[in-house]
């Protein structure tokens, strides 16, 4: 774990060198916003004028430290800005996780129940063209449907500026703007748990001791649910662990339709003023989210199946 | 070499490609998946016949909707582009960087997952390190980021996404090589004295070939979605059409003229769609287990 966080600095210090012109206008934000002696005191500061691999330790020793840098577009340190975005993306990546895990599994018990009938081939051909259509299509297609069309939900952003809310109504306001955003970022993810429920359903089906509850005389209900999902389980948090990081990277593309205040919007601002530090402030953040939940869920894999201990 | 064929088992042979076709010709999703692909194959090759003019120029009145004007079947955008024109040789441009950027993963995984696989050891552990590296880094976030840094031209884009889309295939064909590597045939070439790169490629990668060409055609699929996506951010090669560089010009006439975003888009699904069925098809052919279902 040690070694790939280090892997992840190595990158991005290389990525960091690859840009046109010295790292020092890259850290500046862009030629002409920062002063000749900030570019002087910057180039001293990442030690340009030294060999590469002590520029390296030196922009290690930053890491270390947590400076990231400083991004003259926004005014702000780096870290301070993604500390800023990042509970809004963690908002919407729980919301449409927890919607993805939640009716991709219902859905893909109910197609394993019903496999080979109508009901199957409604819920894989749904979910078949769901895994197809890229994220940023259903984003626009669901504003056209929900807020030009119906008028239902809101357009975008976080919160309605202008009606103020406070308390109960601020929360039930987010949760409005909540809706769209974490549905576009979840139903890719639908379609996967959907898919791969089904198939661990009808794999942990066959086993032996599915066999002993039908011989004891257990309803089909009890079956399926108590012995057949909780096996089942396994590889859905297998998944999700995989999946944060792809999630991180689909926040981009929704939180630029929805406007929604998030890192992802931010990474999107950042390519657009060329602010190629905050950025590589970004990959490297949500790097290390990427690196805690898979962490986490080490750790809930120990959880719901007893057999498997880390302490080896 | 004689004696190589005479002592090394006929696995080498299993009949993977015997019938292939014909099998996947039985499943009616790989079929509707080969004859989506077929069309759009059809599409990028006629682009230059059909629709010879660029299709980045104005053709006609902005704003005709599908339907309207008989010349614009698709109808044409803000600019008076072409739509119909702009999704052919989109087709092109999507193809053209899937394939080759999937090629470009290709190499790498397959690289990687056999050195891994064959040598185990040290090799392993390091290779090991550096694909869990790269499965750690935000898949989307990752080509982002260099094709911000190396400015987005077809062959930035290409690269961005061949160098972070090998890590799953690299696990892939290590797990199926370490598999193959104890095997009597692998020991059987060992014993003959046969070099260890004759080995891994005569012997070791053509066992591995089914698993391969199932990744490669998900392979496409996703890298053709990476490339819409990036050139829906504005991150694609600003002279050539893209479908997802149409999506996100419709964006700004969303709420008047929504299908200028969506008709494009509808385009995406069906090649990914494609490529996705073809590869469950080439899936269930080609393992064995499937065929006593």
């Amino acid at each position: 774990m040690a070694l790939v966080v280090l892997g992840i600095a190595v990158v991005n210090f290389f990525l960091l060198h690859l840009a046109p012109g010295d790292a020092a206008q890259v850290l500046a934000g862009e030629a002409g916003s920062a002063t000749p002696e900030y570019m002087a005191a910057l180039r001293r500061q990442f030690g340009l004028d030294q060999p590469l691999p002590l520029q390296f330790l030196q922009y290690l020793g930053n890491l270390l430290t947590f400076n990231l840098g400083f991004s003259f577009r926004h005014g702000l340190p780096v870290l301070e800005l993604i500390g800023q975005r990042l509970p809004a993306t963690l908002l919407l990546m729980t919301a449409s996780i927890g919607f993805a895990v939640l009716a991709g599994s219902a859905l893909g018990v109910v197609a394993a129940r019903n496999a080979g009938r109508l009901a199957d081939t409604l819920i894989s051909t749904l979910a078949l063209l769901f895994y197809a259509t890229p994220v940023f299509w259903i984003g626009l297609v669901l504003v056209v449907v929900f807020s030009v069309g119906l008028d239902w939900l809101p357009v975008g952003g976080m919160t309605s500026v202008e009606a103020g809310y406070g308390g109960w109504d601020h929360v039930k306001d987010v949760a409005r703007h909540l809706v769209l955003p974490a549905a576009t970022l979840g139903l890719f993810y639908l379609a996967i748990y959907t898919r791969l429920m089904r198939a661990a359903m009808l794999e942990v089906t066959t086993q032996d001791f599915v066999r002993t509850a039908v011989a004891k005389g257990l309803k089909p209900r009890r079956i399926a649910l108590r012995h057949v999902l909780r096996n089942a389980l396994l590889p859905v948090v297998t998944m999700l662990g995989v999946q944060v990081g792809s999630i991180l990277g689909g926040a981009v593309l929704v939180e630029t339709i929805f406007a929604w205040p998030g890192l992802g919007r931010l990474a999107f601002e950042a390519l657009f003023q060329r602010d190629l530090n905050l950025l590589l402030g970004i990959l490297l953040c949500s790097s290390a989210v990427v690196v805690v939940v898979n962490l986490a869920v080490d750790l809930l894999y120990t959880v719901l199946d007893p057999r498997i201990d880390f302490a080896r | 070499m004689s004696i190589a064929q005479s002592v090394l088992p006929a696995a080498e042979e299993r009949p993977v490609r015997r019938g292939l076709f014909a099998r996947l010709l039985r499943r009616p999703s790989a079929v509707a998946g080969l004859a989506l692909l077929g069309a759009i194959l059809a599409m990028a090759a006629l682009a230059d016949v059909v629709y010879p003019a660029d299709p980045l120029d104005m053709a006609g009145t902005p704003f005709l909707w599908p339907g309207a004007d008989p010349d614009f079947p698709l109808g044409t955008d803000m600019m008076g582009r072409d739509i119909a024109a702009g999704v052919f040789h989109g087709a092109r441009v999507s193809l053209l960087i899937g394939g080759v950027a999937t090629l470009v993963s290709l190499v790498i995984g397959v690289g990687v997952g056999a050195i891994a696989g064959f040598f185990r050891g040290r090799a392993d552990h390091a290779l090991m390190h550096v694909t869990e590296l790269f499965q750690t880094i935000p898949p989307f976030l990752f080509p982002i980021v260099i094709v911000a840094i190396l400015q987005p031209t077809m062959t930035t884009v290409v690269l961005a996404i061949g160098l972070t889309s090998w890590p799953s295939l690299a696990r892939l064909v290590r797990a199926e090589v370490l598999r193959l590597r104890d095997g009597e045939m692998v020991q059987a070439s060992i014993v003959l004295g046969l070099s260890d790169a004759r080995i891994i490629l005569t012997h070791v990668l053509p066992n591995v070939l089914a698993p391969i060409v199932v990744s490669a055609s998900i392979m496409v699929a996703s890298a053709i979605l990476t490339e819409s996506s990036l050139a829906f951010l504005g991150l694609g090669d600003p002279n050539i059409v893209s479908w997802g560089s149409m999506v996100g010009a419709g964006r700004e006439v969303l709420r008047t003229d929504w299908y200028v975003a969506t008709v494009p888009g509808l385009a995406i699904v069906a090649a990914v769609l494609a490529l996705n069925l073809l590869g469950d098809g080439l899936n269930d052919a080609l393992d064995p287990r499937q065929n006593r279902r």
